[in-house]
């Protein structure tokens, strides 16, 4: 029996103290461990399931990385598999997530719940299933997907339609037979719409704003030309509009062995029928944007400005010898006509897929750092409470901190400023 | 970014948008228009008071309106038809947007023009065919600017003019409309 637990024991319901406690056991918090470590800064790593929980758990089954093996890294730990261009499925991605932490030696404690954090005696007090901590520092590492986001619309559907979330979804197979509705086109809605479709499914997509982004430009993994041409690397102080930027919607894109582009273009080539937003119900109808030509629109120029800017990179690092000609993708085709409502109660809807985001929990958090919108106030991790911070939060420090190539960095730099607050309170 | 002069004032908008950020109940307006049946299908509306930033405000002077049908609905022709205001409200509305992004983006505007047609089988509103729709099956709007901006710029500009546009939104997607007898 471990040393601190045999002495709680004997004191009763005695308050552990460490230097830093982590909350989250996924690559965020992992990474934070790695250079707390580093730091030799006394720490703990609460997970409330096992090492890579939200991966095991909450993913479906055909679920692969949106990113490249290439680009799969974690502090000291590079993919060294055979399959750099590939893309990770699920099971892939636990086992090297659960390898970095027995390589890294994480003190990582399963099963462990945080029911509360609070601030107390110049640091803060943790509650958890197992007793009460008390550090001086706290890393929030719970990550930004703890909920589905789904619309108040799901309370007006009817009883006879089945309705599921991202967790929930598995496979096709799971869904009853029949029309499916998938509300979302990012990347889960093109993703789960194109395999549901597969299974013969008719499917149907209703599209909100999107960000649409070919799988490879002039010969390359377009997250390649994110990397390379320092989109990536844009800082969150220079971003212009940040709270948009951190509200962007995963892009369409599939890690597939082909490498094919999964575009709105390329599901209605399947025979999956677009529709505009999902905007009310009523008497039992589904009521529908008549709007949808715009937001093809919008995200055919955003895409085509980014293309632009990797063309420019491209021309001014003399890499376009390399390269592949610069491309140009077919506008989004817009039906003849979308039609603007659907009745629920026919029958033609079997099942609602809510493809619609996610939102991070914070319901443990007492301290007062959650906005009106249920996001962390933070300044690059540093959050606005003294010894606070926060890691696996999208833009966090840079475009590349949504992605599992931006951990690293950011982990580095938000435990530089955790020791430097050590340092200065002493 | 050079200064241009579409003469919209985006600094105050930009400057609202962050008070209001923080005091959603001053940002609650509400919009109101009278009518007067005059005789036939002839109404006259006037516009002057509305409510915003926490209290009653006024246009600077009362604007009235004349509504009626043409002479081949066999009414009076003394206005334009309400279904035709929905077009002078969507193409005033968009071509404001158009300005004020210009402005915020630095793009000087020379002119802009638009044409808006409304698509309408008024069998719905004559109740010959109840699977006919009484609004617009589909309007279509085109713009023509000169501007010193290209082609992407120009087309972002009129994508993002109908992102934040009120009378585009009210058009495409559903309100909720009460309509009572004091």
């Amino acid at each position: 029996m471990p040393t601190r637990a045999l002495r709680k024991a004997l004191r009763g319901q005695a308050i552990e103290r460490t230097t830093t406690v982590v909350i989250g056991g996924g690559q965020a918090g992992l990474a934070a461990s790695y250079f707390l470590s580093d730091r030799s800064i006394d720490h703990v790593v609460l997970e409330r399931g096992e090492v890579a929980n939200s991966w095991r758990r909450e993913r479906w089954d055909s679920l692969r990385l949106l990113t490249p093996n290439w680009q799969s890294r974690l502090p000291g730990l590079r993919y060294e598999g055979p399959d750099p261009d590939g893309y990770m499925t699920v099971s892939e991605v636990t086992e090297f997530i659960e390898h970095f932490a027995k390589v890294s030696r994480a003190p990582v404690r399963t099963g462990v719940r945080v029911t509360s954090v609070r601030r107390a005696d110049d640091g803060y007090l943790v509650t958890t299933s197992h007793g009460e901590i008390h550090a001086p520092t706290v890393v929030i590492a719970s990550g930004a997907c703890n909920q589905a986001a789904v619309p108040p619309l799901r309370d007006a559907v009817p009883v006879s339609v089945e309705q599921v979330t991202p967790f929930g979804y598995r496979d096709p197979a799971q869904l009853p037979d029949g029309g499916v509705l998938v509300v979302g086109a990012s990347a889960t809605g093109v993703q789960l719409a194109a395999e549901l479709r597969r299974s013969g499914r008719p499917v149907t997509v209703s599209v909100g704003e999107h960000v649409r982004l070919p799988r490879t430009y002039r010969g390359r993994d377009v997250l390649w030309w994110m990397d390379a041409s320092g989109v990536w690397d844009q800082r969150y102080d220079e971003v212009e509009d940040l709270t948009r930027a951190r509200r962007l919607p995963s892009p369409q894109l599939v890690g597939t062995p082909e490498r094919t582009t999964l575009d709105l273009n390329a599901l209605a080539s399947m025979g999956v029928e677009l529709l505009g937003r999902w905007a009310a119900v009523r008497d039992g109808r589904a009521l529908f944007s008549g709007g949808l030509r715009n937001v093809f629109s919008l995200a055919d120029l955003k895409m085509e400005r980014l293309l632009d800017t990797f063309d420019e990179w491209a021309k001014a690092e003399g890499y376009d010898a390399e390269a592949g000609s610069p491309e140009r993708f077919p506008s989004t085709r817009v039906p003849e006509s979308t039609r603007l409502q659907l009745d629920l109660r026919s029958g033609e809807i079997a099942a609602i897929v809510w493809a619609t985001g996610f939102r991070p929990d914070y319901g443990w958090l007492d301290v007062p750092v959650v906005d009106a919108k249920g996001h962390l106030n933070h300044e690059g991790g540093v959050v606005d409470s003294p010894g606070l911070y926060a890691l696996g939060l999208p833009v966090l420090r840079r475009r590349r901190s949504t992605f599992i190539c931006g951990i690293e960095d950011d982990a580095r730099e938000v435990i530089d400023h955790l020791a430097r607050y050590l340092a200065v309170r002493r | 970014m050079t200064a241009v002069t579409n003469g919209v004032n985006v600094q105050a908008l930009l400057d609202a948008r962050e008070v209001l950020k923080g005091a959603p109940e001053a940002a609650q307006f509400t919009w109101r228009a009278s009518a007067k049946w005059q005789s036939g299908v002839h109404s006259t509306i006037k516009v002057q008071s509305y409510f915003g930033l926490g209290e009653e405000q006024n246009h600077k002077e009362e604007w009235t309106f004349e509504a009626d049908h043409p002479e081949v609905f066999a009414a009076e022709d003394n206005g334009i038809t309400p279904i035709e205001y929905l077009l002078v409200g969507l193409a005033s509305c968009l071509t404001g947007g158009i300005a004020s992004v210009a402005e915020n983006r630095g793009i000087q505007l020379r002119s802009v023009e638009s044409t808006v047609e409304g698509g309408h089988d008024i069998r719905g509103i004559l109740g010959a065919d109840s699977d006919v729709r009484n609004g617009y099956n589909d309007i279509k709007v085109t713009f023509t600017i000169d501007a010193d901006a290209s082609r992407q710029e120009i087309e972002a500009l009129v994508a993002q003019s109908q992102k934040r546009s009120a009378v585009f939104d009210a058009l495409t997607n559903p309100t909720n409309v009460t309509v009572e007898v004091a």
